[in-house]
């Protein structure tokens, strides 16, 4: 299928085929490619939506057969929150950096309607990251950490009835913008029969709703029967659990019951090892370039056309986006050049103003001084003439005194010099 | 040389791990590795893109290495003399293959330059060759900033450009030095001895010797450039093949029986030279290089350097470029706004570009 693509596209381009009389030596290129590949490591997002104490940690440490954090989460948080966490896991020679985004607090409020808000808005803005650097003059995509998520595992509670309306409403704000795998957690409460018919009306509830879950890819030969047969199987119904329990003469991964022994790896029991198959093993690649290819051209065309930029102009003239973003550039310097003669103005009347203000009060400082002073200069002469007055009154006094004195002493010589010595004495004392 | 030789990737810093990313231990197999079947089935269906372009004067063998690159008939070969006229200026000539090498399908574009450095007066005379790989650089930048994009954008910038100095057996010629010194700027340039079967061993050494010289005098840096080492592997074996640049290569494309083999070689009356000899040519380092080993380090380092730099230049100086139809005359702010400096640095690389002219 794919082959005769190819030989219709270079038949469009006039290009021949060549044949070579010799071994050339390209064949090694994939391996070539395969080598860059290695060296830059390999990025995988995904996205874990479900309520809290549905399983996603289990699942994601049986997944991946590590324990990656150890702490439950609590199921008071007022809103949702998405907690992601970078991990390191290495294999033979490839390198993996693993992202981990848990949704904590989704389904546990009251009132659920702003539930699956933040879910979208942290898938835009991991699309928004890498649309930035791309558009930078100056970037560097190929040491960029791409943190666009590229997987959602939806866990669905196991009712067995049928997907409740958060899930419906949550998977078709998200189907648009992310791969979405619906998974069964817990499954192992679900009995087989009733599983059968849990799958088939999940399914039928999601294709009437219109929700588009992520398909695996069916083009290629080599994988397009697996495929194609795990198609046919969705939602996986999954059980996880890293206890290990002794069956027959093996320790396998398993959750232990009174009746029995639900064993993650068989198959029989549940379809995580299809899960592992095809998430990691078969299609991790194609689920990554879907979400370069379609999800994130998605975004990138919504956003840039939103922003104003088209590739048609008015008169269906191919318009360049550099020509839109040098429009762009020179209004919003427009814009800038006004504000700031705006402020410029309001900044001088403010001062003006102030100016004026300061000018009153001192006025009115002065006013009062001037006042002060008056009234202070007032008061001085009226001191002045009070002390004028007692000084009069002191001579006046002293005077008399005077005169008082000399009486007096008339007065003595008349009596007698005994007694005129004492009061001499005396006087003499007084004066 | 080992295909399976791990290829060096340009520019890429080993991803640091910080203490936000702890590494994690497996307690068993999980099948991440099957990931790079899943790059090798997709890789197969895409299909791979090389452009080649060869730069040099007429009668150096241009065409005839090329069809012994690839070991086919891309070029009907025009022996001079056949009333095939020089051109007067300096033409580009690009031609389109798809070869297929066991399930590997490779789409070949080989870009020859008739007439240059032929005319009396050369001046100038790369100008033509620079403006059609920035016109392909400018063809993938405006298929990268359209809003709706395709999902494959076709990649026809010149991921390798060979250089055939004619060997006179002294040193560079002034014309080589300015084209050389231009070039490797822009694109990723591998200089070969052409003709080499009219230079004995110890010539074509002291030849190489005086060419390496050359070019350290006058700061080249070819391919495979010492800033995009990345680790000490990488290094060893570049130093290695950089020791050997430039090669000296005979090309043919007919074959002859030597010793109840058939190998492709010329004749000629002193004996056959061989051009898969070692002893004889340097013709398999330069096919390992370009094919077997270093194919993708090519491509990489033009796109992740000449191809970001040209990008950088180019929407820096947007308002001042002409554009196509419905382009609106925009006068350039007034200075004090978005003053980004003309000069930069290459992404790593030590290169000037101040006074470059598109």
């Amino acid at each position: 299928m794919a082959s005769s693509e190819v030989a219709r596209h270079l038949k469009r381009e006039n290009i021949r085929s060549l044949t070579m009389s010799g071994h050339v030596g390209f064949e090694s290129l994939p391996d070539q490619l395969v080598n860059r590949s290695i060296q830059q490591g390999f990025c995988f997002n995904i996205l874990c939506v479900g309520e809290t104490g549905i399983g996603k940690s289990t699942l994601i440490d049986t997944l991946f057969n590590t324990n990656f954090e150890d702490y439950e989460s609590s199921h008071f948080c007022p809103n949702v929150k998405l907690k992601a966490q970078t991990y390191e896991l290495q294999e033979s020679n490839v390198q993996l950096k693993l992202t981990i985004v848990n949704t904590v607090g989704f389904g546990d409020q009251i009132n659920k309607e702003e539930s699956y808000q933040p879910i979208v808005d942290y898938i835009d803005a991991q699309f928004e990251a890498y649309l930035q650097e791309e558009l930078k003059i100056k970037r560097s995509l190929f040491t960029y950490h791409d943190s666009r998520i590229h997987v959602c595992l939806y866990f669905i509670s196991p009712t067995g009835h049928s997907l409740k309306t958060l899930d419906l409403l949550t998977m078709k704000n998200l189907d648009s913008k992310v791969n979405i795998i619906p998974v069964i957690a817990k499954a192992d409460t679900v009995s087989k029969t009733e599983l059968q018919k849990f799958k088939i009306k999940l399914m039928s509830e999601l294709v009437s709703n219109g929700v588009q879950i992520y398909q695996f890819p069916t083009d290629d030969d080599t994988i397009a029967k697996v495929n194609a047969a795990m198609n046919g199987q969705l939602p996986f119904a999954v059980v996880g659990s890293m206890d290990e329990v002794k069956v027959g003469n093996k320790m396998v991964k398993a959750r232990q019951y009174p009746w029995g022994v639900v064993q993650v790896e068989n198959e029989n029991h549940c379809d995580f090892v299809k899960l592992r198959e095809m998430l990691i093993c078969t299609n991790m690649e194609d689920l990554r370039e879907q979400t370069h290819t379609r999800h994130y051209e998605l975004y990138r065309r919504c956003k840039l056309e939103e922003m104003g930029f088209t590739d048609v102009g008015p008169e269906n003239k191919p318009v360049s986006l550099q020509e839109t973003y040098e429009a762009k550039r020179h209004e919003f310097h427009g814009e800038r050049q006004r504000k700031e003669e705006e402020m410029k103005q309001m900044f001088v009347q403010r001062v003006k103003e102030k100016e004026a203000i300061l000018k009153e009060a001192e006025r009115e400082l002065q006013a009062k001084f001037e006042h002060l002073k008056r009234l202070h200069q007032e008061e001085r002469m009226k001191l002045e003439e009070k002390r004028k007055l007692l000084e009069e009154e002191i001579i006046a006094f002293s005077k008399k005194k005077a005169t008082s004195e000399i009486f007096h002493s008339q007065s003595f010589l008349a009596t007698g010099s005994n007694l005129r010595k004492d009061k001499d004495r005396k006087n003499s004392n007084f004066l | 040389m080992d295909p399976l030789r791990r290829s060096p990737s340009p520019c890429l810093s080993s991803r640091p791990s910080s203490p936000s990313t702890p590494p994690c231990e497996m307690l068993g197999p999980v099948g991440i590795e099957a990931v790079l079947d899943q790059l090798k089935i997709k890789v197969m269906k895409m299909g791979f893109e090389f452009n080649i372009m060869v730069v040099g004067q007429s009668g150096l063998g241009k065409s005839t290495m090329v069809n012994t690159l690839f070991k086919s008939k891309v070029w009907k070969s025009n022996p001079p003399g056949l009333g095939v006229p020089t051109p007067q200026t300096l033409q580009l000539h690009s031609v389109t293959h798809v070869i297929e090498e066991k399930g590997v399908k490779l789409k070949l574009t080989v870009t020859d330059t008739p007439g240059f450095g032929d005319q009396i007066n050369n001046d100038n005379c790369w100008d033509p060759i620079l403006g059609y790989i920035n016109e392909q650089y400018e063809r993938y930048l405006q298929e990268e900033i359209l809003i709706t994009r395709q999902r494959h954008i076709p990649d026809t910038r010149v991921h390798c450009c060979v250089y055939f100095v004619p060997p006179t057996g002294h040193c560079l010629r002034p014309l080589d030095i300015e084209f050389l010194q231009r070039l490797c700027r822009t694109v990723n340039v591998v200089p070969v001895i052409a003709r080499a079967d009219s230079l004995t061993m110890e010539e074509r050494e002291a030849f190489r010797r005086r060419i390496q010289q050359n070019l350290r005098t006058h700061c080249i840096d070819v391919y495979p450039q010492m800033c995009f080492d990345e680790d000490i592997n990488d290094k060893i074996l570049n130093s290695k093949l950089r020791e050997r640049i430039p090669f000296a290569v005979v090309g043919a494309d007919q074959e002859h029986l030597v010793n109840g083999r058939c190998v492709l070689g010329r004749k000629t009356k002193w004996g056959i030279i061989e051009v898969e000899n070692m002893a004889h040519c340097e013709f398999p380092l330069l096919r390992d290089l370009l094919i077997r080993s270093h194919l993708q380090d090519l491509k990489d380092i033009t796109h992740n350097v000449h191809y970001e730099n040209y990008r950088v230049i180019r929407l820096n100086e947007s308002h001042l470029l002409p554009r196509g139809p419905g382009w609106v005359n925009l006068a350039p702010a007034s200075p004090g706004q978005l003053t980004t400096p003309r000069t930069f640095k290459a992404c790593r690389g030590a290169h000037d570009d101040s006074d470059d002219e598109f």
